[in-house]
């Protein structure tokens, strides 16, 4: 395998750096009312991991002090932790546009069942998880019940105004393939849920964002079982599509840990691959002159993001090349 | 050569280039103008046909390919069963119309 860095380093992007720090990516903990078979984190209802109030304090002086336009909150399921609203209401009210990555599970979960219209009153743009417009695959990649339950989070969501046409209450889906195989190209597949999901189902959404499942957690632990590994990692290298590195999300995001700890992305963090050395490490010592041009540190499953049309937690990246 | 057929030979396709370059290229060049999106079908529909016509020839290295190609595209199992049955559908019918020739071959040489 020709290591990332060198690959990078023969485009001309030797000592790949960071542009920007136009969003922070905020993991409030592993905890999560659902296991799934992809999760790079291998979240689930039994971690303890959580984001504590005072690293919430933390995170709320470092957007105020550095004007930083968009808190990415993700998880596990971020609603899951105790300080959820605390920390969304608090931003909201500091102007900073919030963003959420729920599995929509959750919002049917006992004593969450108010976050559709929370979400409404703090205007947050939703990012769901539906890996899928039909039940088999999704419950199969979520669990049982899975489809069902994210049908009607999604729509007491479109009751509330979120992903109706027109509507500026932001509802984008997020696709990722349920085996061991590449995300279609973005757009046709947006055309094939929104087709389905509302003949179907009455369900409606804005944009659909498709994700490929990165090679670590569990879907790493599928890979090796299912005797997919070599095959998936071969074609993540053969599918190296140059057009992606100008766009990649590590250049103007920065991830933070549900302990406070930094990284250039919410996949080095599952990994604990911090950020380089010299660097700050962790948000109290954030430093947002030190942190927007920092060198990103290269690992292989930075692979994942470069193949095909590119992978990043805001969809795909480029033109498959 | 354990087996005639190997999962790993899919990947040596390229040296069918290797004596006549010219008609291989010829060949790439056609199949991938077939296959390149942008025409009437969307690149989804014709994996599902590639996938259905796999199985007609029976090909396994097709199988493989159109399986993953129509995964890759948002198709599920429920649209690539039934391709699969399109084309056994086919194949049964053009088995069995046949037949008329069966009858009238019997009906020539018999009294």
């Amino acid at each position: 395998m020709v290591p990332f860095a060198r690959q990078l380093e023969s485009l001309g992007y030797a000592g790949l750096r960071a542009l920007e720090v136009s969003t922070l990516q905020v993991n409030l903990g592993w905890r999560c009312n659902q296991a799934c078979k992809h999760c790079h984190l291998q979240a689930g209802p039994e971690r303890p991991e959580q984001m504590a109030l005072p690293t919430i304090q933390e995170i709320l002086r470092v957007a105020a002090d550095c004007s930083i336009p968009v808190v990415d909150l993700t998880g596990g399921a971020p609603e899951l932790n105790p300080h959820f609203e605390y920390l969304v209401a608090s931003l909201h009210h500091l102007g900073v546009h919030v963003r959420c990555r729920s599995n929509l599970t959750v919002l049917l979960e006992p004593g969450k069942e108010h976050l559709c219209g929370f979400f409404r009153e703090h205007r947050v743009e939703l990012i769901c998880s539906l890996p899928y417009y039909q039940q088999e695959m999704v419950d199969r990649v979520r669990g049982p019940g899975a489809f069902q339950k994210s049908l009607e989070a999604l729509r007491r969501l479109n009751r509330e105004g979120y992903g109706l046409p027109g509507s500026d209450l932001e509802l984008h889906l997020m696709y990722n393939p349920g085996g061991a195989f590449f995300p279609p190209e973005q757009k046709p597949l947006e055309d094939l849920f929104r087709r389905e999901l509302a003949q179907r189902h009455d369900v409606h959404f804005h944009q659909l964002y498709t994700l490929l499942n990165m090679p670590i957690g569990r879907f790493q632990d599928y890979l090796q079982k299912s005797s997919n590994y070599e095959s998936y990692m071969g074609k993540l290298l053969a599918s190296f599509n140059p057009a992606t590195v100008s766009g990649l999300m590590c250049r103007s995001l920065l991830s933070v840990s549900w302990d406070g700890g930094l990284f250039d992305c919410d996949f080095h963090q599952a990994l604990n691959l911090p950020l380089l050395p010299g660097l700050p490490q962790t948000i109290g010592e954030f430093d947002l002159q030190a942190l927007a041009t920092r060198p990103i540190r290269l690992e292989e499953h930075c692979y994942g993001c470069t193949a095909g049309s590119g992978s990043s937690c805001g969809g795909s990246l480029a033109t498959e090349g | 050569m354990s087996h005639y057929y190997e999962e790993k030979d899919l990947e040596k396709f390229q040296e069918m280039g290797k004596y006549r370059a010219d008609l291989f290229d010829n060949f790439m060049n056609y199949y991938q103008g077939v296959m390149a999106p942008g025409g009437a079908l969307t690149v989804r529909e014709k994996a599902l046909i590639a996938l259905a016509v796999a199985h007609t020839v029976q090909c396994p290295y097709c199988i493989d390919a159109y399986t993953r190609v129509s995964l890759e595209n948002g198709s599920n199992l429920e649209e690539m069963t039934e391709a699969v049955h399109v084309a056994a559908a086919i194949r049964g019918g053009a088995a069995l119309v046949h037949g008329v020739q069966m009858h009238n071959v019997a009906a020539k040489i018999t009294m």
